[in-house]
């Protein structure tokens, strides 16, 4: 386990906060998609591809790399920003999401676009072929130091499917597989509590022969050492539940679920209204970052 | 007359059968052999599926994923995705009938190299009944973009078809049967993954032809309607199609504009099926008359292979009788 120090920690909050901010533009240029679950899981996504991750971003095939298995698909908005800034691509094509003709597709689509590992957006399927890739790299090479990250959604531990992946992981004992669970506790309808409640959710994994970790999903030094003493599980897959804050960073659009499927304008009202919401999101994430511009001040 | 690469003598009283399921246990087997990328994943109906050969003499290479079909097509997408070739197999009711957004979205979508094998197909499944025969998998699956859909004819076809899915790069899903089958080709018959292969030629002394256009089991009992017609007065043909997708067009164009009129016959609904896909491409290029055998929008039931595949009016009996009315 690498331990971060405060420069670093600092380093990635910034590069999370540039995450975010691509996010709201990403997202207002589309004029559709999901503002929640991609802002949530900034951090998460950032600390994979800027301090855990083996990856090449100018050889995306690389063999030898760790996979990141998108399971909840609608939150690409958050994997696209992040590997833009990692230097799978240019910025620029950010901005064509959702567009015809773009490689970044409303749900990712692995023949379309490199450094994506699968298609997704149907849920629950993510997990079982995180779980594939497991089996097979461990059938060819059982030293091998390959991490599988999948990471799936709360709401989406209600398909049954999860739970068919997950028996198969703890029957085969997949210590090479990594899930991080955004809890941030929405989905589509509501609070995941009042949809299909999940709790006890950490004893329905460890039943199922899972390692299990709560974290602060929004601290890059609580996620680095869960995803260190994941990676030093010896006979279990391994789960971290990221307690997450849905659309965390922009305080006027965070925990309401009403966010989950709608981009900045085309959100509730109650807090900003429609024209203003992705301005308003743009300079709260500078202001968090310390990056104040001429027109936030006006 | 029969293509000589047939065995000898088909006749209804001689003719040998077999399930083709046996011919993907040893096809596998072979695959895994001359291939080390070869996995099998299968869902509690190893012995059933004849996988069993496969995960005996490799079994660091099977994977039992229990009685859940969602998540075999997608741990196979993931195997494929690290450079596995995984055939997954269950019943077809349950795979691709169960599993069909799976396979969608993580095998087609992605363009995998997963191999998905249906046992059990057709109305032949006899006594387990109508929730066990899938009649409607070659519909779901040649909807899908990047599939290719294979219904071989018997036990050789079969393990020929197996041998090729592992060789072709993509997904391909092909089904087989339960019952015994008649084998009507021979390890020397011809088999590629979209080629259609004229099966019996018609005796050109007579006026009045018919093309009969088969794919899968049913092969045998097109050949005896064949034999039949041309005993009595009517030049008919047979051409097997068990690639339904890709369909061989330049073949089924040649074999249209020779006959001018057509029977097809399938285990299978004939909305969506090798009826359906004959119909879709003809009306296009060569319209041509045609009646499609195969089930009528309706439900299977209990009863032994031979009497559902009579009652369903895919028998020889049934090919005669519309032969005989489509060019009347």
């Amino acid at each position: 386990m690498q331990y971060l120090t405060s420069d670093e920690v600092r380093a990635l909050e910034l590069k999370a906060n540039s995450i975010r901010q691509s996010i709201i533009e990403m997202l207002t240029e589309a004029g559709s998609g999901h503002t929640a679950g991609p802002l949530g899981m900034a951090d998460v996504f950032t600390l994979l591809y800027f301090g855990i991750l083996k990856h090449d971003p100018l050889n995306p095939d690389w063999e030898e790399r760790d996979r990141v298995v998108l399971s909840n698909g609608h939150i690409c908005p958050v994997l696209y920003a992040t590997l833009a800034h990692a230097g799978y691509f240019e910025m620029e094509e950010l901005l064509t999401l959702r567009k015809f003709g773009s490689r970044l597709q409303g749900h990712p689509h692995r023949e379309a676009l490199p450094g994506i590992e699968t298609s997704s957006g149907p849920l629950g399927s993510g997990l079982s072929q995180a779980v594939g890739m497991a089996l097979a790299e461990r059938m060819d090479n059982p030293y091998s130091s390959k991490f599988f990250y999948c990471l799936t959604g709360d709401g989406e531990l209600n398909e049954g499917q999860i739970w068919e992946a997950v028996m198969l992981a703890g029957k085969e004992k997949l210590n090479n597989l990594i899930v991080i669970v955004d809890r941030n506790g929405i989905q589509i309808d509501g609070y995941t509590k009042d949809v299909m409640p999940l709790e006890p959710l950490a004893e329905k994994f460890e039943a199922f022969n899972f390692d299990v970790q709560e974290v602060d999903g929004h601290s890059m030094r609580a996620l680095n050492d869960a995803i260190g003493k994941a990676q030093a599980v010896y006979s279990q897959p391994s789960l971290i539940i990221a307690h997450t804050i849905p659309s965390k960073g922009v305080d006027v659009f965070e925990r309401d679920f009403r966010w989950h499927g709608n981009p900045p304008g085309k959100g509730p009202e109650d807090r900003v209204s429609r024209d203003k919401q992705s301005a308003v999101a743009l300079e709260k994430l500078r202001t968090l970052a310390g990056t104040i511009e001429p027109q936030d001040i006006s | 007359m029969f293509a000589d690469h047939l065995q000898p003598n088909l006749s209804p009283e001689t003719v040998e059968r077999t399930p083709n399921r046996n011919g993907y246990g040893e096809g596998l087997l072979e695959a895994g052999k001359r291939d080390e990328r070869v996995v099998a994943l299968c869902c509690d109906l190893t012995e059933s599926t004849r996988t069993n050969l496969f995960a005996e003499e490799f079994p660091q290479r099977f994977v039992q994923v229990g009685i859940a079909e969602q998540n075999m097509a997608s741990v196979g997408s993931g195997m494929a995705a690290m450079g596995k070739i995984p055939f997954i197999a269950s019943y077809a009711m349950f795979s691709p009938g169960r599993s069909w957004e799976q396979i969608r979205t993580t095998i087609a979508y992605n363009n995998s190299n997963v191999k998905i094998v249906g046992a059990h197909a057709g109305v032949s499944v006899g006594p387990d009944g109508a929730t066990h025969q899938a009649v409607e998998d070659i519909a779901i699956m040649r909807a899908l973009p990047n599939m290719v859909v294979i219904a071989p004819a018997d036990v050789h076809e079969a393990r020929k078809a197996t041998l090729a899915a592992a060789k072709y790069e993509g997904p391909v899903y092909f089904r087989l049967g339960r019952s015994n089958t008649p084998v009507v080709t021979t390890p020397e018959s011809p088999f590629m993954i979209g080629k259609a292969e004229r099966m019996f030629s018609r005796d050109d002394a007579h006026e009045v032809k018919v093309g009969i256009v088969v794919t899968g089991s049913l092969l045998f009992y097109a050949l005896m309607a064949a034999k039949e017609l041309n005993k009595n007065g009517i030049g008919a043909s047979v051409l097997h199609v068990p690639t339904i997708k890709p369909l061989d067009t330049e073949a089924l164009e040649a074999f249209a504009s020779e006959h001018g009129a057509l029977v097809t016959v399938e285990e299978h609904q004939v909305i969506g099926g090798l009826g359906s896909a004959v119909a879709e491409h003809l009306s296009e290029t060569i319209p041509t008359k045609m009646i499609r055998l195969g089930v009528h929008d309706e439900f299977g039931q209990s009863g032994e292979p031979d009497e559902l595949i009579a009652h369903y009016g895919m028998d020889t009996k049934a090919i005669l009788e519309a032969a005989r009315k489509v060019v009347g």
